[in-house]
C-alpha cells in the first residue's frame, strides 16, 4: 500500500520537475529541475518493479544498523578530498588570479568556487561526518539498534542530495549570497524535510535506548540537530519570485537582516562545528583512549554552559555596522565568557589520557585526536580575543579571521574527524587493525604542517594589511591603496596555498590507507559478525 | 506598551533569572550527593554494547525491516 503513495508522490514529483525545466527562469533552476526529474524517474521505476514483490521481513533488532554508517565514512572522505582539493584550488586563484580561467568566466572563478569550498567542507564533509558519527554513537551508548529502518538511509541519500544541489547551484548562480546559507529556497525546503527526518530517527533512537542514563556525547549531538533546525529555518525565511525561478527575497530587512544572518552564521560555527564535534571528542578520545572521560561532572556543565553562551555571541560579526552598540557589546561580552566552556570541554578532553599519555608515543590516532582538541583550545581562545572590539577594528576584513576559522576547522573539525574515521573503519568493516599506522603518521604530520603554514602565513598577511589599511601620513591621508595591500600579500598566499597542498595529500593518504583497510587487513574473528541471540 | 518595550522588559527581567537560576540549579544538581558513582556508570556507557544492542527482554522485536 505504501508503495503506491510512494509512486503518487514520486510520479507528482517527476511531472512537477519536468514542467519546471521548461519553464525555468534561470539556468541553475533548470539544471536542478532536470536532476530532480531523473532521480524522482529512477526511483519511481524502482519503486514501480518492487511493487506487489512479497516482502521479505526480517528481525534486525538485535544487530547496529551499521550500512548506513559505512556509506557515510566513504561520503565524508570523499567530500572531504573535494572539498580540500577546491580549497586549495581557490587558495591559488587568489595567488595566482590567472587560475580565473577566461574560458570558465561565470563558472569557475573565485566568487563561483569559495562558496563550494566552503559548503564543501563544512556541510559535506563536516556534515556527512557528524550524521555517520552521530548514528554510530547514539546506538552504541543507547544499546539500541537505529529507529526507523529505513528512514536512515532517507537522510544518508537525502543530504547527498542537497549537497549535489547546493554545489551545482553556485557554480550555475543559484545563491541567496547569506554566507554559509548560500542555497536557495528550494533546496533549503528540501535541507528541511531530510533534517527533520534525521531529528526523527535520532529522537527516536534515543526514546527506545536501553541504557538508562543519555550519555552526553548525544546531548551535543541532539543539540546540534535541533539548534541547525531552528537556525536553518529562520535564517531562510525567504519568498520565492517564482515558483519556477531559483531567486527567492528574504523577509527579513537591513540590520535586521544582518543579524539574523550573523545569529546564524556564529552558531553555524558553534552548534555545527563545535557542539556536534564535541559529541565526537566525547565517544571517540575515551574510545581510543580506552578509559572513560577524565570528569563527567564537568561534561554537564560544560555542555549547558555552551549551549546557554553561544547563542548570544553573533553580534561580534557586527562590530562598527548599523548594529546598535548594546548588541555588539553583547556579543563580545558573551563571546569572551565562552572561553570557560570552552576550555573547560578542552581540558576535560585532555585530561582524560591522563595516566595514558604513553599512548601518545605508540598511537598516532590519539596523537590526531589530542592535537584536534589542542586546536580547539587554540582557536576557542583566538575568537574570543579577536571578538573584543578593539581588536576586531584590526582583524575584520583581513586575512587573520581567514586563518581563526582554518585553525579551527582543518585543526579541530578536521583532524578529530580524521581520528573517528580511524577509529571508524577498522570496527565498521569488521578488521583486525588498520592497514598501515605509518600512513597514519605521515597523515598527522603533513595535515599539522600544512595547517601551521596556513595559520601562520595568515597571521603575518592579515595582521599587516590590517595595519597597512589604516596607516596615515603625517597630513592624515592614506598611505596605502588596497592593491598595495594586495600586491604585500603575495608571497604569503602562496605559502597557505603549500600549506593546503599538504593538507590535502595528507587526506588522500587517509583515503589510500582506508581503501586498503577494508581491502588487505586482516578480517576479525567471524563471532562479531553473529547476531548475539534474545535471552 | 509597545510590542517590543514589552519583550524587551522581559527579557532583561524574568527570563534572564528564569534561564540563570536554570543554570546554578544544574551545577548545583550536578553535585548533588551521590553523584559520583553515578556518573562514573554513566561515564563507562561507550564502554558497554559496542557489538549489539542490548538484548530485547521477553518481548519479541516490535519492528521488522526489509533491509540491512
Amino acid at each position: 500500500m505504501s508503495n503506491y503513495i510512494k509512486l503518487i508522490v514520486l510520479g507528482l514529483v517527476v511531472l512537477f520537475a519536468a514542467i519546471g525545466s521548461n519553464y525555468a527562469r534561470d539556468l541553475a533552476y533548470q539544471v536542478h529541475a532536470i536532476l530532480v526529474m531523473i532521480i524522482a524517474g529512477g526511483l519511481f521505476i524502482w519503486t514501480l518493479r518492487n511493487t506487489d514483490e512479497p516482502d521479505i521481513l526480517v528481525d534486525r533488532s538485535g544487530e547496529y544498523m551499521d550500512g548506513v554508517i559505512r556509506y557515510g565514512v566513504i561520503a565524508t572522505a570523499f567530500w572531504g578530498v573535494v572539498g580540500f582539493l577546491a580549497g586549495t584550488f581557490i587558495a591559488f586563484q587568489l595567488a595566482f588570479p590567472t587560475l580565473n580561467f577566461e574560458w570558465a568566466q561565470g563558472y569557475l572563478n573565485f566568487g563561483r568556487l569559495r562558496p563550494l569550498h566552503t559548503s564543501a567542507v563544512i556541510f559535506a564533509f563536516g556534515g556527512n561526518a557528524l550524521i555517520a558519527t552521530s548514528f554510530y554513537v547514539v546506538q552504541r551508548t543507547s544499546a539500541a539498534r537505529l529507529w526507523g529502518g529505513n528512514l536512515a538511509w532517507f537522510v544518508f541519500w537525502g543530504y547527498q542530495l542537497f549537497i549535489v544541489l547546493a554545489a551545482t547551484g553556485y557554480v550555475l548562480g543559484g545563491t541567496q549570497s547569506k554566507e554559509y546559507a548560500e542555497p536557495e529556497w528550494y533546496v533549503d525546503l528540501w535541507l528541511t524535510i531530510v533534517w527533520v527526518a534525521y531529528l526523527a530517527v535520532y529522537l527516536g533512537t534515543i526514546i527506545k535506548r536501553k541504557e538508562p542514563h543519555i550519555y552526553v556525547a548525544n546531548w551535543f549531538y541532539l543539540a546540534f540537530i535541533v539548534t541547525v533546525a531552528m537556525l536553518h529555518v529562520v535564517n531562510n525565511m525567504t519568498i520565492p519570485v517564482s515558483i519556477w525561478g531559483s531567486k527567492s527575497v528574504i523577509v527579513w530587512s537591513g540590520v535586521q537582516d544582518a543579524m539574523i544572518q550573523w545569529w546564524y552564521g556564529h552558531n553555524a560555527v558553534g552548534f555545527f562545528l563545535t557542539a556536534g564535534f564535541l559529541g565526537m571528542m566525547y565517544y571517540f578520545i575515551p574510545k581510543q583512549a580506552e578509559r572513560p572521560v577524565f570528569s563527567y561532572k564537568l561534561s554537564i556543565i560544560h555542555f549547558w554552559a555552551l549551549i546557554f553562551l553561544y547563542i548570544w555571541a553573533g553580534p561580534h560579526h557586527l562590530h562598527y555596522t548599523a548594529l546598535p552598540d548594546w548588541a555588539s557589546t553583547l556579543g563580545m561580552v558573551f563571546s569572551i565568557v565562552l572561553w570557560m566552556p570552552s576550555w573547560g570541554g578542552m581540558i576535560n578532553g585532555l585530561m582524560t589520557l591522563s595516566g595514558a599519555w604513553d599512548k601518545l608515543r605508540t598511537d598516532p590516532i590519539i596523537r590526531m585526536m589530542v592535537i584536534s582538541v589542542g586546536f580547539y583550545g587554540m582557536s576557542t581562545f583566538e575568537g574570543p580575543m579577536m571578538s573584543i572590539r578593539a581588536v576586531n577594528s584590526l582583524s575584520h576584513y583581513t586575512d587573520w579571521t581567514i586563518g581563526h576559522v582554518h585553525s579551527g576547522a582543518l585543526g579541530w573539525n578536521g583532524m578529530i574527524t580524521f581520528g573517528a574515521l580511524y577509529y571508524l573503519v577498522p570496527v565498521l568493516w569488521k578488521r583486525e587493525r588498520l592497514y598501515s599506522l605509518q600512513m597514519v603518521s605521515w597523515h598527522f604530520w603533513l595535515a599539522t604542517i600544512g595547517i601551521v603554514l596556513y595559520a601562520a602565513s595568515m597571521w603575518v598577511t592579515g595582521i599587516m594589511e590590517g595595519l597597512m589599511w589604516r596607516e596615515v601620513d603625517a597630513n592624515g591621508f592614506l598611505v596605502n591603496s588596497f592593491a598595495d595591500t594586495v600586491a604585500a600579500k603575495f608571497p604569503m598566499y602562496v605559502v597557505r596555498g603549500l600549506g593546503g597542498v599538504l593538507f590535502l595529500a595528507g587526506s588522500v593518504i587517509m583515503c589510500y590507507n582506508l581503501w586498503m583497510t577494508v581491502r588487505k587487513a586482516p578480517a576479525k574473528e567471524a563471532s562479531l559478525t553473529v547476531a548475539v541471540p534474545a535471552e | 506598551m509597545e510590542e517590543y518595550t514589552l519583550l524587551r522588559q522581559f527579557a532583561d527581567s524574568w527570563m534572564l533569572l528564569l534561564l540563570f537560576a536554570f543554570f546554578v540549579g544544574i551545577i548545583v544538581w550536578v553535585f548533588r550527593p551521590g553523584a559520583s558513582k553515578e556518573y562514573s556508570d554513566t561515564a563507562n556507557i561507550p564502554f558497554r554494547h559496542v557489538d549489539a544492542p542490548a538484548p530485547q527482554q521477553d518481548q519479541p522485536a516490535t519492528s521488522k525491516e526489509a533491509r540491512p
